[in-house]
């Protein structure tokens, strides 16, 4: 038992060498005295300096998150409506064909998706007469978009499992509908929202195929400026915002482990209790 | 019943009308540009062109196939001994295999450039141990195979490692009790029920992996063009917007096929449930 | 006890869902103080009826009547009457304490005030010192208590309850059957009790409404309801009954299974062809010679107080409880006294019920509407 246990670590192990070697790689040269990502020459902390002072990639940075913010927080009010209301839904041919509808974007190609959205909003932008349709608006619709069906799907399971009756019960103690909603249906699909919104986020933050094809010059996201870095040969600059992005996710990643082993605790606790 | 109808219209109308607006109005056009030409009127010249991709097609497809079933066999025994760990090692696997998932998988893609380049990290490794010539590992099916898999892999593992998690371990106990010896209860008993999960992992890996394009164009040097890369190219340098939405209709329409024929073999109720 | 305001009256009321009729054509009226119960087969359109009264459903036809005044169209959360839900729907994220005082924070309540009424109402349910914990730490019966609890605490005119003890096991049922009854007539509210469960309606009511098919068959107290049951259905569904063809010939005389009995049934039509039930504790084993019909026994069961028997008289299988022993293939006797044969009108449902040919303990509890179905 504990061999095939040492061999399945060992494996694991493996796995996480070959998921995290770029990432080495990168923090590695982001300290490189010398503008080379093949040869390490010296060590240095140029490159964040640099980064700091780059208004175009802290412009593009501040676009994203702005873009991230909003667009997640529509999604997340839009789709939580949405699961509530296709969970309401009573005729399952309606239903079904919401629920199909709502996939659509989960089983598409994202390159399909960001040509098919640049594809309308160049036609609309013909039909009202525009030259630049695409800008800030339309790369916000698209991120909205991509980002309903993962909300809707992590409220929906949420809003199945909550018995239908606490909505009834809370009627029944003298609560109008939509605050009983608020009160006693809302803390219990809260869980889902916020996974829902935290998807939203974490997806708008890194997506760059939609984004490549709905956004304007007017509005460029962080990927799409490393995009157009990487045309070019690329400075450790960009490997010091990638290590950045690791430091500040991984710190993210660390605290909602913590939240989570908490609540976990309080709920063990509960059960022993009985 | 009466009055609540008026409530559930006013919930469902902004995401009905938005899905139509922006997410099935998206689609029609792409099937219009595909049968107009540029000046808007109706012409079958797109959907003629696309023989000449054919042989695009089916390389896409072929390396789509390769990624999805080294994917597969890389994250199923991850997932299945991630699965028999203690809890808090599990919680912090999870959490290490989804972080790369939340980071600019431009900058990751990109970064195997400086491993796998001629003067790159594994060939001055090489030079060290007295090689000469570099070895030819960048601008090569294999390198971009690799990046397939390099970034999807955690797509595969994930809905893998939930149904395993979830498995009810007394059946594989049972099995056993049954006499069955644990090659055969992997086949006869863990596979069957992890039909689920490498569903939604093959969907999750095999779709993004046949339409990519900046994988291949950083890692394939542009030497090995698929079909994102048309596709990315017709509208991002040709400006054939028609040619383009003909080739993705066609792109679409396949994958909706092979996800079509993965769900009649697997009979999945739906494949979006299992990750989360 | 018996003051008979009445509270509630339910007009000639009709619901259908998608063209499938629920409910055909309801009156019933419910009085104050008075322990009434909806019993019935799952699909009979007990719950229904219960949500109409609670106002989460609206009639198609028909009158909702509360303290004299018509209240169809007035929503759930403004009507004066309060429902213990099946399973209980607690709020998951409130605590004991909180899930009691829900109903009085809404009415803007002092905080002393609401104090003062949580642990009333927890003492009441036997729940003192209970406030602070988790609803998830909480047993199936604390649960139920909790719900209870909760429901009361708003002091309604008139409590709902929908199989409020169909989750709980059988021991923890009949001890709550008896709490139930006792804060009934402590508090003396209304209680509109909805059940498939004969026994606990038989033990609890003042009054029980049988349903089957979206109407009322018979409405009575638990007495009336098991001697004089309305019709084939109610004879079969509450308690056990041997039910035959019989025709009336006259006044205090019926002729079934080929013999004439005396009865005390009269004001039936000459010759006019009736359901005769006889429950089966009510039938006399006698020797062969001395009894009005003969039969050959066929199966014997020990059921503890008595022995159940299945006697096959010239092909109908009558069910016979008697403390008296026989064996399978004895050939014995059966008398039944005049009073002791009820007779009813016939009904949709003669010849439906009541042959015990194809009897078994087990079949019985297969076909029981028991099954934890939902209505809807």
């Amino acid at each position: 038992m504990t061999k095939t246990s040492r061999l399945s670590k060992l494996y694991i192990a493996l796995i996480f060498i070959f998921l995290y070697a770029p990432m080495v790689v990168t923090m590695v040269f982001s300290f490189n005295g010398s503008d080379s990502t093949y040869i390490i020459s010296g060590f240095s902390t140029q490159w964040y300096t640099k980064l700091f002072h780059d208004s175009i990639t802290m412009n593009a940075l501040e676009n994203t998150v702005i873009l991230a913010v909003v667009s997640a927080f529509i999604s997340t009010v839009m789709g939580t409506m949405a699961a509530v209301g296709i969970d309401s839904l009573k005729k399952k041919r309606i239903k079904s064909t919401v629920m199909a509808v709502t996939n659509i974007p989960m089983m598409n190609p994202e390159i399909v998706t960001g040509i098919s959205m640049m594809l309308l909003f160049v036609f609309a932008g013909r039909l009202l007469g525009q030259r630049d349709t695409l800008g800030f608006g339309t790369i916000l619709i698209a991120h909205i978009s991509f980002q309903l069906p993962y909300v809707i799907l992590s409220v929906l399971p949420k809003l199945r499992q909550t018995d239908r009756r606490i909505y009834e019960a809370a009627q029944d103690l003298g609560c109008p509908p939509v605050q009983a909603f608020f009160k006693v249906v809302f803390p219990q699909i809260l869980p889902g929202i916020i996974s829902g919104a935290i998807m939203a986020f974490t997806l708008s933050l890194d997506d760059f195929i939609i984004s490549y094809f709905t956004n304007g010059p007017s509005f460029q996201t962080l990927p799409i400026h490393i995009f157009s870095m990487t045309k070019k040969r690329v400075k450790p600059d960009m490997y010091a915002l990638s290590t950045l992005m690791f430091a500040a996710i991984f710190l993210l990643l660390i605290l909602m482990n913590i939240v989570q082993a908490r609540s976990d605790k309080k709920q063990r606790k509960a059960k022993e209790e009985k | 019943m009466k009055q609540s109808s008026f409530l559930k219209k006013i919930i469902n109308a902004p995401y009905m009308l938005w899905s139509v607006l922006f997410t099935v109005a998206p689609l029609i056009m792409v099937i219009y540009y595909a049968f107009t030409n540029a000046d808007g009127a109706f012409s079958l010249d797109n959907i003629k062109q696309i023989g000449d991709y054919a042989s695009t097609f089916i390389l896409s497809m072929g390396y789509g196939a390769v990624a999805t079933v080294i994917c597969l066999l890389l994250a199923y025994p991850f997932a299945y001994f991630l699965a028999h760990c203690g809890v808090s090692f599990k919680r912090m696997s999870v959490m290490l295999v989804m972080l790369p998932m939340w980071m600019s998988f431009l900058i990751r893609t990109y970064s195997w450039m400086t491993i796998l380049g001629d003067s790159g990290v594994v060939n001055n490794f090489l030079f060290l141990l007295g090689k000469k010539e570099p070895l030819p590992l960048l601008n090569t099916p294999g390198a971009v195979i690799l990046g397939m898999v390099y970034n999807f892999l955690p797509y595969m593992i994930l809905p893998l490692y939930t149904v395993m998690d979830k498995m009810d371990n007394s059946l594989v106990e049972a099995a056993q009790d049954l006499g069955s010896s644990k090659l055969n209860t992997l086949r006869r008993v863990i596979l069957p029920l992890s039909v689920p999960g490498i569903a939604s992992g093959v969907t999750m890996v095999f779709v993004p992996s046949v339409s990519t394009f900046y994988i291949t164009q950083k890692l394939g040097g542009g030497q090995i063009n698929l079909i994102g890369d048309v596709i990315e190219g017709q509208f991002q340098t040709a400006y054939n917007y028609n040619l383009g939405a003909a080739l993705s209709l066609v792109l679409m329409v396949l994958i909706l096929i092979c996800l079509g024929v993965l769900n009649y073999f697997t009979d999945s109720e739906d494949n979006g449930g299992v990750l989360i | 006890m018996k003051n008979s305001k009445e509270i509630i009256k339910l007009e000639n009321i009709s619901v259908a869902f998608d063209g499938e009729t629920i409910l055909n054509d309801i009156s019933l009226k419910i009085d104050e103080n008075e322990f009434i119960t909806l019993l019935g087969p799952s699909g009979c359109g007990k719950t229904t009826t219960l949500r109409i009264i609670a106002g989460f459903l609206e009639p198609d036809k028909g009158d909702v009547i509360f303290d004299g005044k018509k209240i169809n169209g007035v929503p759930a959360y403004k009507r004066q009457v309060n429902t213990i839900f099946q399973r209980y729907a607690l709020f998951p994220h409130l605590n004991v304490y909180e899930n009691i005082a829900f109903g009085l924070r809404l009415r803007k309540e002092k905080e002393d005030e609401i104090q003062k009424t949580v642990s009333e109402m927890l003492s009441l349910v036997n729940l003192k010192g209970f406030g602070n914990r988790n609803i998830a730490s909480l047993s199936g019966g604390q649960q139920q208590r909790v719900a209870i609890a909760r429901a009361l605490a708003v002091k309604p005119r008139v409590l709902l309850l929908d199989e409020p003890l169909g989750a709980l096991d059988l021991k923890l049922r009949k001890d709550m059957q008896v709490e139930l009854k006792s804060i009934q007539q402590k508090l003396g509210i209304t209680f509109i009790y909805v059940t498939h469960d004969q026994e606990e309606a038989l033990s609890m009511s003042d009054t029980i409404v049988v349903m089957d098919s979206g109407k009322i068959q018979q409405i009575g107290t638990p007495t009336d309801v098991y001697n004089e049951p309305a019709n084939a259905f109610v004879a079969d569904f509450i308690g056990e009954s041997n039910i035959l063809d019989g025709i009336m010939h006259e006044d205090f005389s019926v002729e079934f299974a080929g013999i004439k009995f005396q009865c005390v049934d009269k004001g039936f039509k000459k010759d006019e062809p009736v359901d005769v039930v006889i429950r089966p504790e009510d039938v006399d084993v006698v020797p062969p010679e001395d009894g009005m019909l003969k039969g050959l026994v066929t199966s014997v069961t020990f059921k503890g107080v008595h022995y159940e028997i299945i006697v096959d008289v010239e092909g109908f299988k009558w069910m016979i409880q008697t403390t008296e022993k026989s064996e399978v293939d004895d050939y014995i006797g059966i008398v039944v006294k005049p009073e002791e044969i009820h007779i009813m009108k016939k009904s949709q449902y003669s010849g439906l019920y009541g042959d015990y040919s194809s009897f078994s303990d087990e079949f019985d509890e297969l076909s029981d509407p028991t099954a934890e179905s939902e209505e809807e």
